[in-house]
């Protein structure tokens, strides 16, 4: 896939007070004079403010980190994580596609997509809220088929429960991430065959889930 | 130390360094490896994997000779020496299947491609590809950039070797090259597609080893085996890069570099690549006198008549420009001491010292850049008065070298510590460097630290320091300077004591300053420029191109340039028409041929015709004088326009009002 | 089945309190200091007689690797990096590590950094594993507070750093070259080898690249023996495995294991059986994306472990284990990791950049049929062609699945071919 900044962006950008003081820490965990280092996370914590990645936040953190612009944008352009158009404004959604969720059902997920948020991927639905992207192997394939949204997984999908998923989104309710067919985590589903002991002890969500349950985030 | 080891290449015993890479064993050797990515001036990549070579006893896969190196190498059996074939079935078939990779996406557009006929993948493919093609698929599209007004794109013929990206970056010092996206939709782009911000842009064109990158004002205009290849040299400034010239009848087509280690290695300034369309405009292409306050064409007995009239009747000051060659200089000299004239090449008032070497060349050569630990500029800009030598001091200081300037503070395209503006800054400089070893310093003195009014006090702090073991190097703009000044072509006080009385001036080729009004001028060049526009009578002459001659350029250097293309109409060769003048004139000089010239130039100045040779030249420090506090001023201001012929070029017109646009100087008319 | 208490992970599903007081209750942090003060000698001679294998897929022995360090500094800061960049199709085993029991992982970093003279270490984790990085980094906060990390970490005597650092999506970043250039602020694209990263790593400097797994095994190999390790699995691959079965079983799972363990017990054992019987298996990919599949006729017999898998031109890579059913198109299976390779090429050298792409197009066309007998061959010629030729193993990583798919399932591929031509 082609990778260039969008045809329209934002006249500026700067980092949140909160952000700025983040960066200046994430920067000091590298070697003195290695502050190009940091570069991945900064340009992520500017997605994560901003949506999507913008060319005055590829630039600003160039100059923020004393690098050639044309070195951040080579990076932003090969990692496919940095968003360099809009996406949407409730949820972008990315469906893994690579073969054990595809022999699972993953393509039932993105004719999902087509059908009710925009025929093509990176594509905004009609109300701007909504986008999909296939991607590939997010690295939970005991869980597949799952996809990402924001920093949550939602795992064991399958076209009903991703359509109902996709119905709480719509009507703005945020759903639980992990799996959709009642594990815990990655353990098999007829019950855990090992580690036992600590199965009665085990908390409500997850460690992940809980996460997004405290944060209450994205 | 040296590390020599043995290695087995192709069955043929040899030795090598340890930090040698195979493939320059193999170039040593005589034994050819294909290659695109690699290029021995620039950082290794090893991506196109060409080069692959079998390492017998090795891992079942061949290695990328231009990365390996001899010290990586395991030994063999017993200690033997290991073994490398170039040749074997496994280097061969990995060679075609890179070759066939390379051509499944490139376009079969050779018979429109300006690269046919020179282009490395035309070659290799000759060698190592099939006559058919198994790629079914659709081949890949890319977009081409608008890198500006010299290098044209079709990035759709590129195969990412990277070069141009790691000759941007590393060589030329700009930052707006890359390689974006990746995999197979990878694109080489100039950031947000602007043009590219440096003089030395044009050697991007020569790396590319597909028709990628072309040369735009060259376009579709010849074919490589069309064009007539004549080795010479570059006069655009004092280095004297090694150049070919290529033309095509009486046209110069275009003008590449040729490898000199010792002095340009194998780049060239945009301004000796693309300056030939200046060549052919606004030349001088046959006699004019004036007539009535009016230039007329005249015939060239004519022109001589009136010439020698007026250097029979009045006092004769001759000067000579900066792109005057050795024969000129010298037949013209021996003219003006016939008719006891004065004469000056020193025309933009600055103070060489007139028969101290040391003083006017310096004491270093180009190359010893490479090892300095430090380098102190004084009053230069070297970034457009020789980028080439630029590019080397920024390798230099890449490598580690430190660089500090006294002068107006520049862009150098590298990190330099900056000590002042000033004579005062450098006397402080000088002062603080008193109990410094300077054996691994050199110091690059330009024509801004020169000037007439610093009286020699720069020189003489320079002079003072490379007397306690620093190097020198004075770094000229003219290619014609050093020459005058080896021929003695001076007089004591310089351009206004020579000029002081003189009824006519001898003008060869000096279009840099205003010759004050009175005296009458008689104008020998090639361009209607500056010079012209004042004469009385006006000696059309062949450019540099046209004609042969030596140039000494800024290290002391004699190097031979040579005829490419006749002179256009009825423009005559320098030495010549100084030589018919003489005849005209009733004082012949002694030699008919340019030949005989030469030879009377060796018993006089023998330094002159050891070819390629750099003297040495003794230190003779010179007195520092107490001169008053002076800003150096840098002596070029638009790197573009810095002579007849440049002014003359289209191309560099362009190029001077793009960079000055660039620099906001022009915003306020735009 | 390997028993609970010979387990090494044994908060591997979160059930348990995942947090340094559980870790510790679990039986970490347990004496570490005692463990370094033991000296660098002892851990690296200790994890070469476990016989430890690299878990990120190349399977080269830890001590071994660890031994190739200078064993004193030249100036030069020594670098401890852990590939957390799970990435490879079919691999999540080191999610589990970092997001139930990381103190595993920190633990060992500590060990490794101080057994490879390294003060700091670098954890460089895949960008989209985001709740992954935010439960490690909080559990990276508790040793620092706890003053396991730092100066004097553990109170062992040695000052260790540790940080965390994501990418941004480039399956690519899992090499460890490339790894080290996204580290160093760069497009992920692999170096030439030599020089080798312990040699000129991470800023120029010695390095250590290993993979989570391999990391956070080596606290408990230290605390219970070599020699307790080295009885598990077959010589030479030895120890407990984290195996990650995904697919057409009817429970998929990650679950530590014995290394050398058949593939029929633990898909039996743990996954309750294939999906509709083990008749209706068709092949399995056991090593993750880019080990070549291996089919039904060999899987009843199959042994996973390094060496049984080479030897039936497979691998173990990370034990990833990808079961196909009968249902399964398998010609498309392997066209998904054809697409996958060309999306994940990073374009630096030309077999792959131009091969990866050629590949997924010849794989295209055979999914649909819509192509020539002898293209099969042309394919399979291809894929030799950018095997063995490319900078980094990912060229190798295209090449195997199709051949693999072309070695087993050529007439699938033939007979579809044929029914294109053919009409109806």
């Amino acid at each position: 896939m082609l990778r260039r900044f969008h045809h329209t962006q934002p006249d500026s950008f700067e980092f949140s007070e909160e952000n700025l003081k983040w960066a200046r820490e994430q920067i000091a965990k590298y070697p003195e004079g290695r502050q190009v280092s940091a570069i991945i996370p900064l340009l992520w914590r500017a997605q994560e403010q901003e949506g999507w990645l913008t060319k005055p936040a590829t630039e600003y953190v160039a100059d923020m980190l004393g690098m050639a612009r044309i070195r951040a944008y080579e990076v932003a352009t090969f990692y496919f994580m940095f968003q360099l158009q809009p996406v949407g404004s409730i949820a972008h959604i990315q469906v893994c596609g690579t073969t054990t969720c595809m022999i699972c059902g993953a393509e039932d997920l993105i004719s999902v997509c087509k059908e009710r948020i925009a025929t093509k991927p990176h594509q905004l639905s009609p109300c701007e809220r909504f986008s999909w992207e296939e991607v590939e192997c997010l690295g939970a394939c005991a869980n597949a088929p799952m996809i990402q949204i924001g920093k949550d997984y939602y795992e064991d999908l399958s076209r009903e429960s991703f359509e109902t998923l996709l119905d709480d989104l719509f009507a703005n309710r945020k759903p639980i991430p992990g799996s959709r067919k009642g594990r815990f985590s990655s353990e098999p589903q007829t019950g855990v065959k090992c580690l036992a002991e600590y199965e009665n002890g085990k908390a409500k969500f997850s460690p992940a889930v809980s996460l997004a349950q405290i944060e209450g985030d994205q | 130390m040296s590390d020599l080891r043995k290695i087995i290449i192709d069955g043929i015993e040899t030795e090598a360094l340890g930090d040698m890479t195979l493939i320059q064993v193999c170039e040593q050797m005589g034994i050819e490896i294909p290659r695109f990515c690699y290029h021995e001036r620039l950082s290794i990549a090893g991506n196109c994997r060409m080069c692959l070579v079998e390492i017998v006893g090795g891992p079942p896969k061949p290695a990328a000779s231009c990365a390996m190196q001899v010290k990586d190498l395991r030994p063999g059996p017993e200690g033997a020496p290991p073994e490398i074939r170039t040749r074997s079935d496994m280097a061969r078939q990995a060679r075609e299947g890179v070759m066939e990779f390379l051509l499944i996406n490139h376009p079969l557009d050779c018979p429109i491609c300006d690269q046919g006929g020179e282009c490395d993948l035309q070659d290799q493919a000759v060698a190592y590809g099939m006559d058919f093609s198994r790629y079914r698929e659709a081949k890949r599209a890319v977009d081409d950039l608008d890198l500006g007004p010299l290098v044209e794109t079709h990035m759709t013929r590129c195969i990412s070797c990277t070069r141009c990206v790691r000759f941007t970056t590393e060589v030329a010092g700009i930052n707006q090259m890359g390689q974006s996206g990746r995999g197979e939709d990878a694109e080489i782009i100039s950031y947000l597609n602007q043009t590219l911000h440096s003089n030395m842009q044009g050697n991007i064109i020569d790396l590319c080893p597909v028709g990628a990158l072309t040369s735009k004002p060259y376009a579709f205009t010849a074919r490589s085996w069309e064009l007539e290849k004549v080795e010479s040299i570059d006069v655009m400034d004092a280095l004297g890069s090694n150049i070919r010239v290529d033309s095509k009848g009486r046209r110069v087509m275009r003008i590449l570099p040729r490898n000199h280690d010792g002095v340009n290695e194998e780049w060239i300034s945009d301004k000796t690549r693309f300056v030939w369309d200046g060549l052919i405009n606004q030349r001088l292409d046959r006699p004019f006198i004036r007539r009535d306050g009016k230039l007329v064409a005249c015939s060239w007995d004519h022109a001589l008549d009136e010439a020698v009239s007026l250097l029979k009747s009045e006092q004769v000051t001759s000067i000579a420009g900066d792109l005057a060659s050795v024969e000129a200089v010298y037949a013209l000299s021996q003219l003006t001491d016939s008719l006891q004239g004065k004469k000056e090449c020193r025309v933009n008032n600055v103070d060489l010292p007139i028969g101290n070497r040391s003083g006017y060349v310096g004491i270093s050569r180009i190359e010893d850049i490479d090892s300095a630990g430090r380098i102190l500029m004084i009053g230069t800009n070297p970034g457009i008065e020789a980028p080439v030598l630029n590019a080397r001091i920024r390798a230099s200081w890449l490598a580690g070298g430190h660089v500090e300037l006294v002068g107006e503070a520049v862009d150098l395209t590298y990190e330099y510590k900056h000590h002042g503006t000033d004579l005062l800054s450098l006397h402080k400089l000088a002062k603080n460097m008193e109990d410094v070893d300077l054996t691994d310093t050199l110091i690059i003195l330009g024509q801004g630290a020169l000037h007439e009014s610093l009286d020699n006090s720069a020189l003489g702090i320079a002079m003072n320091l490379a007397d306690r073991g620093a190097g020198l190097l004075i770094l000229h703009t003219a290619a014609g300077r050093v020459g005058a000044m080896d021929l003695g072509f001076t007089t004591e006080g310089g351009l206004d004591q020579a000029l002081d009385g003189a009824g006519v001036v001898y003008n060869l080729g000096v279009d840099e300053i205003d010759i004050p009004s009175g005296p009458k001028v008689i104008y020998q060049g090639s361009h209607g420029d500056r010079g012209a526009h004042r004469a009385d009578v006006i000696l059309p002459a062949a450019a540099y191109t046209e004609e042969a001659g030596i140039f000494v350029n800024t290290e002391g250097r004699p190097q031979l340039a040579s005829k490419a293309t006749f002179p256009v109409g009825e423009a005559k060769e320098n030495w010549a028409i100084i030589r018919a003048l003489s005849g005209k004139l009733g004082m012949p000089l002694e030699y008919n041929s340019q030949i005989q010239l030469r030879l009377k130039l060796a018993e006089e100045f023998p330094h002159l015709m050891e070819i390629d040779m750099v003297r040495e030249n003794e230190l003779q420090p010179i007195e520092t004088t107490q001169a008053g506090n002076t800003e150096f001023k840098n002596v070029i201001n638009d790197f573009y326009l810095t002579n007849p012929i440049a002014r003359a070029s289209a191309v560099m017109a362009e190029l001077s009002y793009l960079t000055r646009t660039r620099d906001g100087e022009l915003n306020e008319a735009a | 089945m390997l028993a609970d208490r010979d387990r090494i992970f044994t908060n591997l599903y979160g059930m348990g309190d995942c947090t340094l007081a559980g870790a510790r209750k679990r039986g970490h942090w347990d004496g570490t200091a005692e463990l370094i003060k033991k000296g660098q000698d002892w851990i690296i001679t200790q994890v070469k007689e476990s016989g430890l294998r690299g878990r990120g897929g190349a399977g080269f022995p830890t001590g071994l690797k660890w031994s190739f360090m200078p064993k004193n500094s030249d100036g030069r800061p020594h670098y401890l990096v852990v590939n957390a960049d799970e990435s490879e199709p079919g691999t999540c085993k080191d999610r589990e590590i970092m997001r139930h029991d990381p103190h595993t992982l920190i633990e060992g970093c500590l060990i490794a950094g101080f057994a490879m003279n390294s003060n700091v270490g670098y954890i460089y984790i895949r960008g989209e594993y985001i709740r992954e990085k935010e439960l490690l980094q909080a559990a990276i906060d508790e040793a620092y507070d706890a003053g396991l990390l730092g100066r004097n970490a553990c109170n062992s005597g040695w000052d260790f750093d540790l940080y965390l650092h994501h990418g941004a999506g480039a399956y690519i970043c899992g090499e460890e070259t490339a790894l080290l250039e996204s580290l160093e602020g760069k497009k992920g694209m692999p170096r030439m080898k030599p020089p080798f990263p312990a040699g000129s790593g991470l800023y120029g400097c010695p390095t250590t690249v290993n993979n989570v797994e391999s990391i956070a095994v080596v606290p408990t190999i230290l605390r219970r023996g070599a020699t307790w390790f080295a009885s598990f699995g077959r010589e030479n691959n030895t120890g407990t495995k984290i195996f990650a079965i995904s697919g057409h079983v009817n429970s998929p799972c990650v679950v530590e294991e014995i290394m050398s363990i058949s593939l029929r017990e633990l898909i039996d054992k743990h996954c309750d059986g294939v999906r509709g019987g083990w008749d209706n298996l068709k092949a399995v990919i056991p090593g993750g994306a880019s080990v070549p599949l291996i089919p039904k006729s060999l899987c009843d017999d199959a042994i996973l472990d390094f060496d049984w898998l080479r030897d039936h031109q497979s691998g173990l890579g990370t034990a990833a284990v990808i079961v196909m059913d009968q249902s399964t198109d398998i010609i498309k299976a392997i066209w998904r990791l054809s697409k996958f390779y060309k999306h994940e090429s990073c374009g630096q050298c030309t077999p792959c950049r131009e091969g990866a792409g050629w590949m997924m197009r010849v794989m295209d066309r055979f999914v649909s049929g819509k192509a020539d007998i002898e293209e099969i061959d042309t394919l399979l010629q291809i894929t030799k062609q950018v095997e063995g030729h490319t900078i980094c193993a990912l060229g190798d990583a295209a090449a195997w699945p199709v051949q693999g798919l072309i070695r087993h399932f050529r007439n699938e591929i033939e007979d579809r071919i044929l029914k294109e031509k053919i009409p109806a």
